[in-house]
């Protein structure tokens, strides 16, 4: 898992569907492992795959025509069950960005914590990018994070996207939440010192 | 201004607000399972670093665990493997198990509560979206990923930013043969399974002042099924009477100081949400959902929606829906036969639940072609619906009784329902897959659940009652 997030041109993954839940993205079968690597195999698993193990020819994922490090689907993105499974499992696949017009929070804060940028755009501006790769499946999108906007290059149409500065920083510099909330040790105990009740 | 009963708490909490940082928010209690805890115990070894307060955080097996024979080895390796791991984690970093065997033993939801270990005015997290139900208690209460899961064990608090306040009243009286399962339906199907993201939800209302705790906790439990970050109730001498005597709740001075504070946690009467929402109760009739996600539900005597009631840009997603569940647009419910029944989970698995199912199923038999499972929500459940004789009445009816664990609400252990075929279940979500491959999901409230058990269709329970 590369640990940092800049710059990024490629093309993208179309999935235009609305309240795709993460136990589509891994279902719960899959969530025995315990390390974080792997589920990339089991991305989409059920709209992937046949119960035999066959691929589903009419999955975006089985279609050699698409492909890139960007995934763009429809609003709602990751509702559900808080698995960061699902963040990995994209991460594993080989995404670095989800395109969206609405995220799920706490998917949003699991994408971050592992790298992945989840960049909510309006629903004209999705509209767009999926007209787009409908259009030209090779169609490539332009995501700046320092600049905080997503191009579609062959148009120019761009949008600027939203970002706290927290975790832009993070993401920029490769930097976890736990060194952050490690270095507040003292901070800590002394809250601790002040409660006036022992839970 | 006053402050809402979130606000008390989360200002409460706070080690360090910096400006466009994250709060840094202390946890008063932790509880992790054996699915989302591994990789946050390896990350603890990676950076050689202890757990920073063992004490606060407790763990159950709950999600894997098989739900027959639970003392014999788990037969499928990787869940055996994963529950394994949970005991040597545990144990190496020093923190409380509650595995299988124990007779504290269930769902992480269920046994918070129960041991008196869920207390108003706490902050409460768990690798699990349904975390939410604490906020039954007068909680601060949300699920979290894996990596939020190893800073809570690295250093007891997790950075977040405060989320927006949503109140949903709801007045007025309950109809007969209406649940809170049924209330909490009825609001997601008004405002779509992403209507609260971005909040935390307090509910309010006499409606919800009349709940029993176990009732409260069905309704918090759901809050996530809207989008939202949890959801609370304040607490009234209905949680403390609740509360009181249970294994870890304060006793003695202790119990008096914290009923003293305890008391002073609800939202002031000036204080400012940033979103109100009104149902009235009278309203709300027994539901049932009908698609892939929760915001897709309905009255029971209602029909699903026709075409040209959804929103055009919605309609694929809707019509991949429906055919999923192989379903027709406008078709009613009422009367469609099902093939399983499952009684559970963290949203209907307590005592109550199974008192009220006993209660209408008595002398009565399941249908001939319904596979029911009942599966309390932990071993203190169990044991109590034994003593109680509740487990005669359901096995009279043909329910099998099982051991505690999530089972068919996600189908981690065996309990998977067959591909193509139509469960009605107490559970929390209905997505495509979740109760097994193909397998097609209708949400309800215990009593409906347990009236299509005996009559293997789709029933309006007030037509039994």
């Amino acid at each position: 898992m590369s640990k940092i997030f800049q710059h990024l041109v490629s093309t993208a993954v179309p999935v235009p569907i609305e309240n795709i839940d993460t136990d589509q993205i891994i279902p719960a079968r899959f969530l025995k492992a315990t390390t974080r690597e792997g589920f990339g195999e089991n991305l989409f698993r059920d709209w992937r795959y046949e119960a035999d193990n066959t691929p589903k020819a009419d999955f975006v994922l089985n279609n050699p025509i698409y492909s890139g490090k960007i995934l763009v689907a429809g609003k709602n993105f990751g509702c559900g069950s808080s698995r960061e499974h699902a963040a990995w499992a994209i991460a594993d696949y080989g995404f670095k960005v989800v395109v969206s017009s609405f995220f799920a929070d706490i998917f949003k804060n699991n994408a971050l914590n592992n790298f992945i940028l989840p960049i909510t755009v309006s629903e004209g501006f999705l509209d767009k990018i999926f007209t787009a790769i409908e259009k030209d499946p090779k169609t490539e999108l332009e995501v700046d994070l320092e600049n905080q906007f997503i191009k579609i290059k062959a148009t120019g149409e761009q949008e600027n996207f939203d970002i706290n500065p927290y975790k832009k920083t993070c993401l920029l510099n490769g930097y976890d939440d736990i060194d952050y909330l490690l270095s507040l040790r003292s901070d800590i105990e002394k809250y601790e010192q002040s409660r006036p009740f022992n839970f | 201004m006053g402050k809402t009963l979130f606000d008390k708490i989360w200002d409460s909490h706070i080690v360090m607000s910096k400006p466009g940082h994250p709060d840094a928010v202390y946890i008063n209690t932790h509880f992790i399972h054996e699915v989302t805890s591994p990789q946050a115990f390896d990350g603890l070894r990676k950076r050689g670093i202890p757990v920073f307060r063992p004490a606060k955080t407790r763990a159950t097996a709950d999600h894997n665990v098989p739900t027959m024979d639970q003392h014999l080895p788990i037969k499928e390796a990787l869940s055996r493997m994963q529950v394994e791991m949970l005991t040597k984690n545990t144990a190496e970093f020093g923190v409380e198990l509650y595995g299988l065997g124990h007779p504290y033993q269930g769902i992480v939801h269920v046994i918070g509560p129960e041991l008196g270990i869920t207390l108003p005015g706490m902050t409460i997290v768990c690798g699990d979206s349904h975390t939410s139900t604490h906020g039954a208690f007068g909680a601060i209460a949300f699920g979290i990923g894996t990596s939020e899961v190893e800073q809570v064990l690295a250093t007891q608090c997790i950075l977040q930013y405060k989320p927006k306040r949503m109140k949903i009243e709801v007045n007025g009286v309950l109809k007969s043969g209406v649940l809170s399962k049924d209330i909490i339906l009825y609001i997601i199907s008004k405002i779509s399974a992403s209507g609260a993201t971005g909040y935390f939800v307090e509910y309010a209302g006499e409606a919800i002042r009349n709940l029993s705790m176990e009732a409260r906790m069905t309704i918090c439990n759901m809050s996530i099924e809207m989008g939202a970050r949890g959801g609370m109730i304040a607490p009234d001498q209905v949680t403390f009477d609740y509360i009181k005597g249970r294994e870890f709740a304060p006793k003695g001075a202790d119990w008096d100081k914290a009923l003293e504070y305890w008391k002073t946690l609800y939202s002031d009467a000036d204080a400012q949400f940033d979103q109100v929402l009104t149902f009235d109760a009278a309203d709300i009739e027994p539901q049932i959902t009908y698609g892939t996600n929760p915001g897709m539900g309905m009255g029971i005597t209602q029909q699903i929606p026709s075409l040209d009631q959804i929103d055009e840009k919605e309609v694929p997603s809707f019509r991949k829906s429906l055919d999923y569940m192989d379903l027709q647009p406008g078709a009613p419910l009422l009367g469609k036969k099902i093939d399983y029944v499952f009684i559970g989970s963290c949203t209907n698995s307590r005592i109550e639940d199974l008192r009220l199912v006993a209660d209408f199923v008595k002398g009565k038999q399941k249908a001939k072609d319904v596979v029911v499972w009942i599966v309390p929500g932990s071993k203190q459940v169990e044991a109590q619906a034994i003593a109680e004789g509740l487990d005669k009445v359901l096995t009279a009816a043909g329910f099998q009784l099982r051991e505690p664990g999530c089972s068919a609400c996600l189908g981690m252990n065996e309990d998977k329902v067959p591909a193509g075929m139509y469960c009605i279940s107490t559970s929390n979500r209905n997505f495509e897959g979740r109760q097994g491959p193909n397998a097609r999901t209708f949400l309800a409230s215990p009593l409906t659940a347990a009236a299509a058990a005996i009559t293997g269709r789709v029933t309006d329970v007030r037509e039994l009652v």
